[in-house]
């Protein structure tokens, strides 16, 4: 039982917790995607803005002395997308609007989001350094452990409590994006927009508003997925630019434009890497018992080297793009 | 147009000398030599974007490429790693591979014998695990052992001239460049780019982590120039500050005659037939598909030459700094930086580019002593007010370069979406 625990811990847990963030920013990718056509680089810089907004925020929480039951990252998140929102906004209307006046083609508006990318990560390394920033400087990060010698493992199942309220936001913020996205008209319209701009526009909705809406909820979803993700981890400057390439993997894979194709691309993604850099060794140990002595299990049998973990997410996405380009949801075509 | 070129490129060239007088010869120099080399991957890129259209983001995977070839071929060799039995080893994973290949070839032509639809994917899957087991179970007591101190810690170098290398950084890449292709030059421009941003991970985790091959974190050093050394010069009686700059004049002029053919090559393909055609599959595709064009082989072939010169170039800046450091390739300093050259120069042209790759490298080192200077000159101001000075101005300096090059790039795509010197498209009347 103790493997299977391990098991739990190890890949079950980190796995979900790496598929939620992938998810939140993919569904963001998506979405602009779906309504503006092009694949919006800049948004790993939405993601790390919108962590150091709420990180900001909890500083001067932590400043003012009010304490928070549940981590102060989370209490200040709500404030922080909203900023984060405004933030995204802006920069459409500064950098991308232009461009989208002029015609300009989907390439362009690309080259523009790397654009953005730069001076988005100029801007923050030049305020707070190259350095590394954690959450729970003046708070501690409570960790549960539930005690599982009752089904026979010595090993403890260890969740930490902003893990268990990462994947309870996930969940909400996914249902509620469900039901704006099928029962309000503004969601209606999205879709009807998404799937054929002119006839979206010459029946009538409004496409302004709908582009506006588009980096409003993208905004303040890569605020959450990035401030998770500070909360997990620790919060630097380069944090969602290592993992903007799983992020895009996942939106293709779920394919590009489909919402729930992203939820679904994000988790099979979160759960590939984990899986393959997993040392299967540990689940399979009680095999040597019976096994012959020469097909004894090394001690290190990992499927790829934990310094690949990255190729994996993009070994998926060649696949996909070479096996079902449109992805599993039928998305835009390559 | 040629009176605008004129202007932009005395204007460079005044910048240029100005630059000598207020940063030093020494340093100038070295910079000329680097933008040489960046002008020559710039061309590379010109050719894939503003020839043939192709939206090539995994450019540091090609210098990364460059600069590993010129390592292997031009280093000193390791005689305990050939003495010892690492090239056996090296062999046997060899096979392994070759077997591998074999199996997976085998499934692909599985239908030959009656497998086909699902059982045939099947099969091909089952071969590429099988494959992969085989060649992991081969290379990874090698590695082992290369590693080891009985192995002789890594590979090392064939000794070779550093000429040589640059000729193989540039086979490599091109060898590299038509796998990448033949996967995903199929696809639309936005995928392209990711995939590619992808490949050029892999090969950075590739080179970073195989430390028997390229050492890794470890990093290469000393590499031979292939014009002789400060060093040498000055053992030959020559002055140090005058040796200093003789040896890069001559490593500069190298530099400048590759720049130079390869300017002259590429100016005539575009002025001829061949040009012509690429122009046309990047403007209209599918048109170039009706006038019997096969685009895929077309766009595959430029794509491979584009990358030729990308390996070419980086196996120049690695000779020139002569050290080897896989952790210092960064995808800002070598993919974007090289893209911002291109698309502020003018992509489809090639004056544009030099043009491009020149200035922005100048910008990029610039930036940063300036940006220190800024920052000194309103921190002292600031502590006259009372407000205090601004803490860590070294570090926060060296940190604006990436800011000015959005900068640069948004101002560009806003002001100048063409470039400052852009594509002249002749028409015939």
């Amino acid at each position: 039982m103790t493997e299977l625990i391990f098991f739990t811990n190890q890949v079950i847990i980190s796995g979900l917790v790496l598929g939620c963030i992938y998810a939140l920013g993919a569904i963001g990718i998506t979405l602009i995607f779906g309504i503006l056509r092009f694949a919006h680089f800049a948004h790993s810089e939405l993601m790390t803005g919108g962590a150091f907004i709420a990180f900001l925020l909890a500083s001067a929480f932590a400043a003012w002395g009010i304490v928070t039951p549940i981590p102060t990252g989370f209490v200040v998140l709500p404030i922080a997308m909203v900023l984060a929102a405004i933030l995204a906004l802006g920069i459409d209307k500064g950098f991308y609007a232009p461009l989208r006046k002029r015609g300009a083609k989907p390439v362009t508006l690309l080259i523009a989001s790397i654009g953005v990318t730069l001076m988005i990560q100029g801007l923050i390394r030049l305020f707070f350094g190259a350095g590394s920033y954690s959450f729970f400087e003046h708070e501690p990060k409570e960790v549960f452990r539930f005690d599982m010698t009752g089904i026979g493992s010595t090993r403890p199942l260890v969740i930490t409590e902003p893990q268990v309220l990462m994947i309870l936001v996930t969940f909400v913020s996914v249902l509620a994006l469900h039901f704006f996205l099928t029962r309000s008209r503004l969601g209606k319209a999205m879709r009807a927009m998404a799937d054929n701009a002119d006839l979206a526009q010459v029946s009538g909705i409004n496409t302004a508003l709908v582009v506006r809406v588009t980096w409003v909820i993208a905004g303040a979803l890569a605020c959450m997925a990035g401030t998770m993700l500070a909360l997990d981890v620790t919060l630097k400057p380069d944090l969602a630019f290592n993992i903007i390439l799983p992020i895009f993997a996942a939106a293709i894979v779920g394919g590009l434009g489909q919402a729930y194709g992203a939820i679904a691309g994000g988790l099979l993604i979160g759960f590939a890497e984990t899986l393959a850099v997993f040392n299967w060794t540990m689940l399979l140990r009680p095999l040597n018992a019976i096994l012959p002595d020469w097909m004894q299990l090394p001690a290190t049998l990992a499927l790829v080297p934990t310094e690949y973990k990255l190729t994996v997410a993009f070994l998926i996405l060649v696949v996909t793009l070479l096996v079902r380009p449109t992805g599993i949801f039928k998305g835009a075509s390559s | 147009m040629i009176q605008r070129s004129l202007t932009l490129f005395g204007g460079l060239f005044v910048l240029i000398l100005l630059m000598g007088w207020v940063m030093g010869a020494p340093f100038t120099s070295s910079r000329l030599v680097e933008a040489a080399a960046y002008a020559l991957i710039a061309l590379g890129l010109n050719i894939q974007w503003g020839y043939g259209g192709l939206f090539n983001f995994g450019i540091m995977g090609f210098l990364m490429v460059g600069g590993a070839a010129v390592t292997f071929i031009s280093y000193p060799v390791n005689p305990v790693f050939w003495g010892g039995e690492g090239p056996a080893m090296l062999g046997k994973a060899l096979f392994a591979f070759a077997i591998g290949a074999l199996l997976v070839l085998g499934a692909r032509k599985a239908d030959r014998i009656g497998i086909t639809g699902k059982w045939k994917a099947a099969l091909t899957v089952l071969a590429w695990f099988v494959a992969y087991v085989l060649y992991r179970s081969q290379l990874d007591p090698a590695a082992a052992y290369i590693e080891s101190a009985a192995g002789g810690g890594w590979v090392g170098g064939l000794g070779g001239h550093p000429i040589l290398g640059w000729i193989f950084g540039g086979v490599l890449a091109a060898g590299i460049a038509y796998v990448v292709g033949k996967i995903c030059l199929g696809l639309r421009t936005d995928y392209l780019a990711i995939a590619t941003i992808g490949i050029s991970e892999i090969i950075r985790a590739l080179i970073k982590n195989m430390d028997w091959l390229t050492r890794g974190t470890l990093t290469v050093s000393p590499i031979p120039w292939p014009t002789p050394l400060p060093q040498q010069l000055q053992a030959g009686g020559t002055s140090i500050s005058e040796s200093l700059l003789t040896a890069r004049a001559l490593y500069l002029l190298l530099a400048l005659v590759v720049l130079g053919v390869v300017l002259w090559l590429i100016s005539r393909a575009y002025a001829g037939p061949w040009g012509r055609m690429m122009r046309a599959i990047r403007d209209n595709h599918i048109a170039a598909t009706s006038m019997g064009k096969n685009v895929t082989a077309r766009q595959l072939e430029i794509f491979v030459f584009g990358s030729v010169l990308m390996g070419i170039g980086g196996a120049m800046l690695v000779s020139f700094v002569q050290i080897f450091d896989p952790s210092s390739y960064q995808p800002i300093n070598h993919t974007f930086l090289i893209w911002v050259m291109v698309i502020v120069g003018g992509a489809g042209n090639n004056w544009g580019a030099l043009f491009g790759a020149v200035l922005l490298w100048l910008i990029w080192v610039v930036s940063e002593p300036l940006s220190k200077a800024v920052f000194e000159f309103v921190s002292t101001w600031s502590t006259q007010f009372g407000w205090g000075a601004i803490p860590e101005i070294e570090a926060r300096s060296a940190q604006m370069r990436v800011f000015v090059l959005g900068l640069v790039i948004t101002i560009a795509l806003r002001f100048a979406p063409r470039g400052l010197i852009p594509e002249v498209v002749k028409r015939e009347s």
